[in-house]
């Protein structure tokens, strides 16, 4: 784990104190609410339909024990006893106070953590592999290179004004776990000609109302270089980027308009000026990052043999957990999306049981997923029969990751304020439907947003859903044909919209068809529409 | 049509509505304003206590009123996926 060093814990420290200032001189009407919003939004507290909500920054999804703990103090302290982890990484909670916010703002700064750069034009949080430094198919642990960065550009002025937000993700693996190509920046390690590690860059992906896959604009930038070139690209976006149409200031729209070649020979030219200035750092600086995110000594004599013979905990097994770098460990992902339930909510005793696991049998840590479940990241597979009997007892051992009813929601109008349509019953009653034949199914992600902004993926689902609004109801568009993975690709839409009973219906009909068409047990229904096309599915659905 | 005046306390970020001589949590409690509303938010905006200050659209209904949009349902009940949170001025089901 990342630990602060007193730089960052000053920052963190400062920047409390100053909040709480302001948050006083809002509260004696000293500032008015049109100074004092972009100042509280820097600190990750919006003002949503209920309450204020507040965003937590979790650093690609990693977290110890002891931040798990806090996170559910702050759920029962400060909220309604639970959160909500998001497709970036975060946690989101609900029923938040003004007047309470420094006070939970000072316990997060006591665990290392913070809210800001949650919102606005700036770098936001960095998300990441779930699996990293345990896949057993990665090159190396990406999180250094993302915690580089994150040291490079917090609080940097150049970076706090950007055309817009700006969100990067890294990998170590050639499977994509993060989206990367679905961010405005994604990196991925891979290795050079003489085996040495760098990396290769991606730029302008995003989702939203103009989604766009990335561009690689350079197969392979040497480690030495790489925050040169980060900056490089910056540059060019903070000079180019639009600033007069906030549908337009996205980097994906600059690369698009200049065309990626274009937009590359941009970046290298303004990087061939930057690099004299020496601003990439020595590499013993990434090797002392790196030395904090060093794994747990795991045993390689751990046994991978273990005692299958109880059929449901073997299903979970089968299901949930990936094979780890180590012998005779595993990864264990823990769903939170019992079908029925809202999804990536957790409750506040659900986040200390977590903790208590992560503590007891998976070396203290605790990953977030941008699928909106938890991932235990170095377990024994001899504990995985404990682990998995106190997760049966919360109800945290629903064997569906990746299936029907592990669907990704974002908030919608139940909670969003820019929402058109309510998105978590939708996922509610799909869960619910689908999950008998689900095993059946095989890989079948649904994700679901609730207005174009798009933070539930659904542009990036096998199945998305998008809410929007006909003349003041609730309607739903269905697409087809997504992906967020490293065959990523975007969903399209089916046809005319639906009412929430009609989607439900629509999807159950694409899935019917699916079963018709698809060439085996193991062709993914992804892979049946991508061989088919939309057509038997629109005459499935309207036909 | 009759319109009510609506916001979010300061303070807690608390729906709230206005009920004549007073803000209350509850939908019901609210008083149409109708005509009256811009001149009501040109009396609070300038106090800074109440973010978004808004009119909307309702109906009158049993016991009170039923606002147009799912929206203003939403935000007069609370979430419809957390009855156990439910304020009581309309049936979480008829949101
Ligand atoms: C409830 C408060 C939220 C607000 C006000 C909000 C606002 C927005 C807006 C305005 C955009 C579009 C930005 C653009 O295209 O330039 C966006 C995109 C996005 N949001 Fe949210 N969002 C919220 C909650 C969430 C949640 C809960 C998640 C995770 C579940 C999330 C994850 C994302 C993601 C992944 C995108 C797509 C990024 C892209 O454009 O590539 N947001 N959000
Ligand atoms: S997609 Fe729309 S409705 Fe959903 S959280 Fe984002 S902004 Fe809100």
């Amino acid at each position: 784990m990342y630990r602060y060093d007193e730089y960052d814990q000053a920052i963190v420290d400062a920047r409390v104190a100053e909040f709480r200032d302001q948050v006083a001189r809002r509260l004696n009407n000293e500032i008015s609410e049109e100074a004092f919003k972009p100042l509280r939004l820097m600190n990750g507290l919006y003002l949503q339909l209920h309450a204020y909500m507040l965003r937590v920054a979790i650093p690609y999804g990693t977290l110890d024990s002891r931040q798990l703990r806090m996170l559910a103090h702050i759920a029962r302290r400060y909220d309604r006893g639970y959160g909500h982890f998001t497709t970036r990484q975060n946690i989101q909670y609900n029923w938040i106070k003004l007047e309470e916010t420094p006070d939970l703002l000072a316990d997060l700064a006591s665990v290392e953590m913070h809210a800001f750069q949650t919102s606005g034009n700036c770098i936001r949080n960095i998300s990441s592999d779930q699996f990293a430094a345990a896949a057993a198919d990665e090159i190396a642990d990406p999180r250094p290179y993302a915690e580089l960065l994150r040291q490079w550009s917090t609080l940097h002025p150049e970076f706090s004004f950007l055309p817009r937000k700006f969100k990067i993700a890294v990998t170590g693996s050639a499977t994509d776990r993060a989206a990367i190509q679905l961010h405005d920046i994604g990196l991925q390690l891979v290795h050079g000609p003489g085996g040495e590690i760098g990396l290769k860059v991606l730029v302008g992906g995003g989702m939203g109302r103009t989604p766009m896959l990335a561009h690689v604009i350079r197969e392979f930038l040497p480690v030495a270089d790489y925050l040169g070139y980060m900056e490089a690209i910056l540059r060019v976006y903070n000079r180019h980027g639009r600033r007069d149409n906030i549908y337009k200031a996205r980097i994906k729209i600059l690369v698009n308009d200049l065309g990626p070649a274009e937009f590359a020979a941009q970046v290298e030219a303004e990087w061939a000026q930057l690099k004299p200035l020496g601003l990439d750092p020595p590499p013993s600086e990434l090797a002392r990052i790196a030395a904090h995110f060093a794994p747990p000594v795991l045993a390689a004599d751990a046994p991978v043999d273990i005692d299958l013979s109880n059929p449901e905990f073997a299903n979970w097994v089968a299901v949930n957990t990936h094979p780890h770098k180590v012998p005779g460990h595993a990864i264990v992902t823990i769903s939170l999306k019992a079908p029925g339930e809202i999804p990536g909510d957790a409750s506040a005793d659900q986040m200390d049981l977590i903790a208590d696991l992560a503590q007891a049998h998976a070396g203290d840590e605790i990953r977030v997923t941008h699928a909106q479940n938890l991932v235990l990241p170095h377990v024994r597979r001899d504990a995985l029969f404990t682990i998995w009997q106190a997760l049966h007892a919360a109800g945290l051992a629903t064997a569906n990751l990746d299936r029907a009813s592990d669907i990704i929601s974002c908030p919608g109008l139940d909670y969003c304020t820019l929402a058109n349509a309510r998105s978590i019953p939708i996922a509610q009653k799909l869960a619910v439907r689908l999950a008998r034949q689900e095993a059946d199914l095989g890989e079948l992600k649904i994700k679901i947003s609730g207005c174009i902004n798009g933070c539930g993926h659904h542009h990036a689902g096998h199945v998305g859903i998008l809410g929007v609004d006909r003349k003041g109801e609730e309607n739903y568009q269905l697409l087809l044909g997504g992906s967020g993975a490293e065959d990523a690709s975007l969903a399209r839409i089916l046809g005319p919209g639906f009412d929430e009973d009609g989607i439900v219906a629509a999807v159950d009909k694409v899935i019917g068809r699916y079963m018709t068409l698809r060439a085996g047990p193991d062709e993914r229904f992804l892979d049946t529409y991508r061989r088919v096309g939309a057509e038997p599915f629109k005459e499935a659905v309207y036909g | 049509m009759p319109r009510l005046l609506t916001g979010n306390r300061l303070e807690t970020g608390d729906v709230i509505w206005w009920t004549g001589d007073g803000w209350s949590l509850h939908l019901n409690d609210a008083v149409a304003v109708d005509d009256g509303g811009e001149a009501l938010i040109a009396q609070f905006s300038p106090q800074e206590r109440i973010n978004d200050l808004a009119l909307i659209d309702v109906d009158p209904a049993p016991g009170g009123w039923r606002p147009r949009t799912t929206r203003e349902r939403v935000r007069a009940v609370g979430p419809s996926v957390r009855p156990d949170f439910a304020l009581p001025s309309l049936p979480v089901d008829a949101i």
